[in-house]
């Protein structure tokens, strides 16, 4: 009996039959820019926890943290331990915690300084000695993107982006990717200056999100569906993502940027892309990524902009039983800011699958509540064997993929009322992910970090898609800002007056979520 | 909520299951699977327990058969658990006595979901085997624990006497965790082939046994087993390579594993003993046979030597 080689590559101990071998990222440590802010500790830092409390991480991971506050190493494992125990998933295990906290450090300093940077270098470095890192780094930029420029530099000047062969060092940055098509491609070049593109992860959480990745399971796993995902079935397509909250403090940072930039771009484009492409010939990175560029590369805007987009920005007054402020009164605000909360526009897509099928998105703050949707709208049955007053109350049927809150899938159709007379109105037929599978499915946070650590490509959408996103909106945003104010809107509603005419002109109706 | 039936049948048992779905609408729809539990005595409520946390991620019908009392009088009685009693599932209990025990596949047959697939669970001694049972011959996933039999390695080797596909053990899963552990660290440089593998902990049992087996089936070395009295589980493992051994170690009593490798800094992980539940949880993630365990369990196991 001889023993089974085992080489690069080449384990012995993993069969592709033996699915309950878990995926653990292997030595690595992950470094975080920003670590003071809400996204590092509401959801990064947990993320983390969860992942070592799932038995994901590798044995010595390393936490680093870079801020500008002067901390040390033990400062700031009490408020990661602090953000973890008040937001992490999984239990507080103290076992995980402590083998987790081993690895935390904390490196004080500003972006522009080299002393930090060098340091920063350092710290990596005796990670590597300590706990077994092997000089596989992952940076995670949770911060604003002006500061992109500066921090790309500073890890390149000190070495920390170089990988040695058979490491890795990678980059992870977030929405907004620029805000608009030439700043898109200027962040991009001093990102890629930096880091070769395979290493460079653009982080859009909503495709961590189990109900988006079951969008794929749904459309390409499925006969039920596919045959009918087409302009001969489809009438038309609404992708929503609405918040009931405003812009609370973040005044500096949504005026000027709008929820078209905030939001279509990035979300609703890759969701529009994910409903509408063609089926992917694998799951991996390339063919996804190849079906997603081409559709959006094929969607059309329409001609006269003004009447198939509205956007408006939201009043004060009461919502909800709460008496809230005005887009233009909040803290901070430019009074005569035109910058919209609310956005919808009409995108046609050319292709065969497509043809006049139009697909309206909209987004909005301060909403009638907090929803994500994709409701695929169908056609009327080109016959109706009833007469007019039997089928009154029939509207089109429906399939919704709810991405959140409630995430599931509801399919509308029409159903016969019990009684003597035919008559016919719709039902809802009713899957939700929390009735099906578990109650706790994985955060967005930890699918995609871990995804980073393994090097894992296929959930994170690459610089092609950023700039086909921007050049489908620059035109739009353009147009706005040469056409006025925003209309306002009551909050707690659905949008602008002017967002209803925008489909009455089309014959159709908004879907109330 | 519980509900008690004296003196009943399954017809009268699925009348009062749709009754209640239509009261309460509490009883959700979007079940995946039938768990049925042969239990009796003490070992029905921490199955039904480790049941119910797995059905929050494997929403399930749970219907627990004790085969009660043969001597009795011909009869059944029944219990039906909703709601914050059964977790995201509903339990149903049955309990034939005397002649109603005969035929007992007929007595679960009505109260299956339509469609979905079944899983039997034997928390305590299997029967001899599963495939044949004619309760486990219904199922897709015939689930088995010997490691509750009073002599478990015997036990195992009767599971792979009988192995059918579609059969696992619960201490497969519980050595999930330490797999995983090992085959990450196989990932890494220097990749040098394995020449022998020593497992340390208790060798009475069947997960220590699995763990051990698995190892001599992939990497076709040789395993041996040292025995260390008074563990409860595994404690560690020691794979011997050119330039020096992998260790891993767990002493008794600790959540924390310390891996060893020349020329690396000792590290540690926190990997804490497995609750029933967690075990049971990742069984019913895969309803399709285990090839892996197969192999562990048919091929891997006569291999492994104790000392």
């Amino acid at each position: 009996m001889a023993p089974v080689k085992v080489a690069d590559g080449q384990n012995p101990l993993r069969d592709a039959a033996d699915r309950r071998l878990p995926r653990i990222a292997g030595p690595s440590g992950l470094v975080i820019f920003g670590v003071t802010g809400d996204l590092a500790r509401k959801k990064l830092m947990p993320a983390v926890y969860d992942l070592a409390n799932r038995g994901l991480l590798p044995p010595g991971f390393g936490l680093t943290g870079f801020a500008r506050r002067d901390w040390e190493d033990q400062d700031f494992r009490k408020i990661a331990h602090d953000a973890i125990k008040e937001n992490c998933r999984t239990p507080f295990d103290e076992a995980v915690w402590e083998q987790l906290s081993k690895g935390i450090r904390f490196v004080s300093g500003e972006f522009s300084d080299d002393q930090a940077f060098a340091r920063l270098a350092t710290t990596v470095q005796k990670l590597d000695e300590e706990r077994g890192t092997a000089g596989n780094h992952a940076f995670y930029l949770a911060v604003p993107p002006s500061a992109f420029p500066l921090v790309c530099e500073q890890l390149a000047e000190s070495g920390l982006s170089q990988s040695k062969p058979g490491t890795w060092r990678r980059v992870v940055i977030e929405k907004p990717f620029g805000h608009d098509l030439t700043s898109a491609r200027e962040l991009n070049d001093v990102v890629e200056r930096v880091f070769p593109p395979e290493s460079v992860f653009r982080i859009d959480h909503y495709l961590g999100k189990e109900t988006v990745q079951n969008l794929l399971a749904l459309r390409f796993a499925n006969q039920l569906f596919e045959p009918i995902w087409n302009a001969n079935y489809v009438d038309h397509v609404q992708i929503t993502m609405a918040e009931d909250i405003g812009i609370g403090s973040r005044a500096g940072y949504y005026d000027g940027i709008g929820a078209a930039r905030d939001v279509i771009q990035n979300h609703l484009l890759q969701l529009l892309a994910l409903t509408a492409m063609e089926e992917p010939v694998s799951f991996d990175a390339a063919a996804l990524r190849a079906e997603k560029e081409k559709v959006l590369s094929a969607v059309r805007l329409p001609r006269d902009l003004g009447r198939h987009t509205a956007r408006g920005q939201y009043d004060g007054g009461w919502q909800g039983g709460e008496e809230v402020l005005g887009y233009l009164e909040e803290e901070g605000m430019n009074a005569d800011s035109t910058t919209e909360t609310y956005a919808a526009i009409r995108l046609d897509i050319d292709t065969r699958r497509w043809a006049g099928v139009p697909f309206y998105l909209r987004t909005g703050k301060r909403l009638g509540r907090r929803v994500t949707e994709i409701a695929i709208v169908f056609k009327r049955a080109p016959h109706l064997p009833f007469d007019l007053n039997e089928t009154q109350e029939l509207g089109q049927n429906a399939i919704v993929i709810r991405v959140q809150p409630d995430e599931g899938v509801t399919i509308r159709f029409g159903s016969k009322v019990p009684g003597t007379a035919m008559e016919v109105r719709d039902v809802t037929m009713d899957f939700g992910y929390g009735h099906a599978f578990t109650e706790s499915s994985p955060e967005a946070y930890e699918r995609l970090l871990l995804d980073v650590l393994l090097g894992d490509p296929p959930l994170f959408p690459q610089q092609r898609e950023v700039e086909l996103s921007w050049e489908i909106l620059d035109p739009i945003i353009d147009y706005w800002a040469t056409h006025g104010k925003p209309e306002s809107y009551r909050p707690g509603t659905w949008g602008p007056p002017s967002a209803d005419p925008m489909l009455a002109r089309d014959g159709r109706t908004w879907r109330r979520p | 909520m519980i509900i008690t039936l004296k003196g009943t049948n399954t017809s009268e048992i699925g009348a009062k299951l749709v009754d209640l779905r239509e009261e309460g609408g509490a009883v959700a729809l979007g079940r995946v699977l039938t768990l049925v539990i042969v239990a009796s005595g003490d070992d029905i409520e921490p199955a039904v327990e480790a049941a119910n946390i797995a059905s929050r991620e494997h929403p399930c019908r749970v219907i627990v058969v004790d085969p009660g009392d043969g001597r009795k009088s011909a009869g059944l009685d029944a219990e039906i658990r909703i709601g914050g009693d059964a977790g995201a599932s509903e339990v149903i209990m049955l309990r034939p006595t005397g002649p109603a025990r005969r035929e007992v596949d007929t007595l679960v047959i009505p109260l299956l979901l339509p469609d979905a697939p079944i899983v039997l669970w034997w928390p305590h001694d299997p029967p001899e085997d599963m495939a044949a049972d004619p309760l486990g011959k219904m199922a897709q996933r015939r689930i088995s624990d010997v490691d509750a039999c009073t002599r478990p390695i015997e036990s195992l080797r009767g599971l792979a006497k009988t192995y059918t596909p579609g059969d696992t053990d619960l201490s497969w899963a519980r050595v999930t965790l330490w797999r995983g552990l090992v085959a990450a660290a196989l990932d890494e440089p220097p990749y040098e082939t394995v020449r022998s593998v020593q497992v340390l902990g208790n060798g009475s049992r069947p997960s220590t046994y699995l763990f051990a087996a698995w190892l001599a089936a992939a990497l076709k070395v040789e395993v041996t087993i040292k025995h260390e009295a008074g563990a409860s589980a595994i404690t560690g493992i020691t794979l011997d390579r050119r330039s020096g051994p992998i260790t891993m170690r767990r002493p008794e009593g600790s959540a924390v594993v310390t891996l060893a490798q020349p020329g690396q800094p000792q590290l540690q992980i926190a990997m804490a003993m497995r609750p029933l539940a967690d075990c049971l949880m990742e069984d019913l993630r895969r309803l399709d046979p285990d090839e892996i365990y197969e192999l562990a369990l048919v091929k891997g196991r006569p291999k492994v030597t104790t000392a």
